[in-house]
């Protein structure tokens, strides 16, 4: 666990750089999370967001694909489109949540 | 007379069966488990079989006869579970109202999710071995094939004993080796994880064990679809596996019936609270085995594992007593790696697989994370103690929570 400056702001990332405090995320910060993975947000972008954001907060876990395709509405297939080769952590990490538990 | 219903004679639910017979007095508790056949199927020896290892015969029996005394037995489809009236309807029309269920329905392959698996070239030049028709054919197919593109490919995470298919490999591997063949096959091994496996230091030993022995690893890939004509697996960014031959794990999902109860998540598995296994939703229901939704591996030992915690506090919980156990998530896998060896990885919520010696600190027999002898002959001899042992319900000399004595944590 460190603290890191993202834009002068302070926030705590794991190992990876994924967020570690739900609280510390905001849709500003999301856009320059992205511009690091090479990402410009476009509105399809902001709904897989959202979801993750809203389900997270409601289960305390990071959706997995199958879980935004099934309960958020988007495919995996656009998921792969939206956040290239790896969709499943590109979208915990633009949304400020904990990479998806690799399911063992 | 107290009504306890158990969905499912597999593993975990026989287990549970048998124990709570013992801990649940006769005069007061009626036990029921209800499952769609007749025979139990030693689900480990499916990974053999088409090797030429264990015939079907040795790997079936009947579900009856692994129930203790005082466990009635119902053959039946679930159809729903109605949870507001505490009663299981079963597809011929009966209905069983119950004051505790334990839904221990397993998890199961879908290969219809995939388009293009189930055509024709289904048990042809694709095959699953996750069941005894698809590792027979796979036997039958194996014993008259000329070599070429051999594919080893999981369909998605979470699935049941999820080193089996790096297992395959490995056995896939050593088979064509010894038939003198090795050089006129190509084994590729395509995943979706980014890694031969999730736990890192147990994903950096397999790795290079498939590069030791010369199989390409495809990561990250995510199927789309089979193209069964061009023989070729398409993945959602279009990414192409050719093969000659696919042994594919299709996607795994809990039963029907949970997800017409609204009971299940997106892939049917029942959420739990991951240290006792009582549904999140309903404090008469508790889900065991592989049909619940805990982050660790779905396999026999967890069932295991996770079966001796359930018990502990059933009987508390029934009485209305705090639940005082809790499970850690403990996995213990063997991992055949062909030519008479074997690995063995131990782990839990927590902790990651890690080398050393288990179950005896220093000693052993069996090594952690590193191929042995001891450790193929553990997991062949396991067979026996899985029909005498484990599902009579009797206790393994292994400890259910994990433990660290013996083991050498790794710095990255």
């Amino acid at each position: 666990m460190a603290v890191t400056e993202i834009n002068g702001r302070s926030v705590h990332v794991d190992d990876e750089g994924f967020l570690t405090e739900y609280g510390e995320w905001d849709e500003d910060l999301a856009k320059l999370l992205a511009a690091n993975i090479g990402i410009d947000l476009t509105d399809e972008h902001w709904r897989v967001i959202r979801f993750l954001r809203d389900d997270y907060k409601d289960r305390g876990e990071t959706a997995t694909t199958r879980r935004v395709q099934t309960v958020g509405g988007v495919s995996v297939k656009e998921q792969f489109a939206l956040f290239p080769k790896k969709p499943g952590k590109k979208m915990a990490y633009v949304a400020g949540l904990p990479k998806p538990h690799g399911c063992v | 007379m107290r009504r306890l219903i158990i969905l499912g004679a597999g593993t975990a639910g026989t287990m549970a069966a048998n124990k709570l017979r013992r801990g649940l007095p006769k005069d007061e508790w009626a036990i029921t488990v209800v499952d769609v056949d007749e025979d139990h199927l030693y689900q480990p020896g499916l990974l053999l079989l088409p090797f030429g290892g264990p015939v079907a015969e040795d790997l079936v029996r009947p579900r009856r006869h692994l129930l203790a005394d005082g466990v009635s037995l119902l053959i039946g489809e679930v159809d729903r579970v109605d949870t507001e009236a505490n009663r299981v309807a079963l597809a011929d029309g009966q209905v069983l109202g119950y004051d505790y269920l334990v839904i221990a329905t397993g998890t199961a392959p879908r290969p219809a999710e995939t388009p293009g698996l189930l055509g024709d070239e289904w048990y042809r030049s694709i095959f699953d071995f996750y069941t005894l028709a698809g590792a027979q054919a796979l036997r039958r197919a194996f014993a008259t094939w000329g070599g070429g593109r051999l594919v080893v490919h999981v369909t998605e995470m979470p699935i049941k004993c999820p080193v089996a298919p790096l297992e395959f490999a490995f056995l896939a591997d050593a088979f064509f080796t010894g038939r003198g063949m090795r050089g006129d096959v190509q084994i590729t091994y395509v995943t979706p994880l980014d890694a031969a496996f999730t736990k890192p230091v147990a994903a950096r030993r397999l790795g290079r064990m498939l590069a030791d022995r010369g199989i390409d690893l495809e990561p990250d890939f995510v199927v789309d679809r089979v193209d069964a004509d061009r023989r070729m697996l398409v993945s959602m960014d279009e990414r192409e596996v050719p093969f000659d031959l696919l042994v594919t794990v299709p996607l795994n999902m809990g039963a029907e019936f949970v997800r017409r109860s609204g009971l299940g998540d997106e892939l049917n598995y029942v959420p739990v609270d991951k240290r006792t296994l009582l549904s999140k939703a309903h404090a008469n229901v508790f889900a065991i085995g592989d049909a619940n939704d805990i982050p660790t591996s779905k396999a026999g030992s967890v069932a295991h594992f996770s079966v001796e915690i359930f018990v502990e506090n059933f009987l508390d919980h029934v009485e209305g007593r705090p639940m005082r156990h809790a499970f850690d998530g403990h996995a213990n896998c063997f991992i055949e790696s062909g030519h008479g060896k074997g690995l063995l990885i131990d782990f839990n919520y927590d902790v990651e697989p890690l080398p050393g010696k288990y179950p005896v600190p220093g000693v052993g027999p069996f090594t952690l994370l590193r191929e042995s002898h001891a450790n193929h002959w553990g997991k062949l001899g396991f067979r026996w103690a899985y029909w005498h042992v484990l599902l009579p319900g009797r206790p393994l000399p292994v400890p259910t929570q994990m433990s660290m004595a013996g083991k050498h944590p790794q710095t990255r």
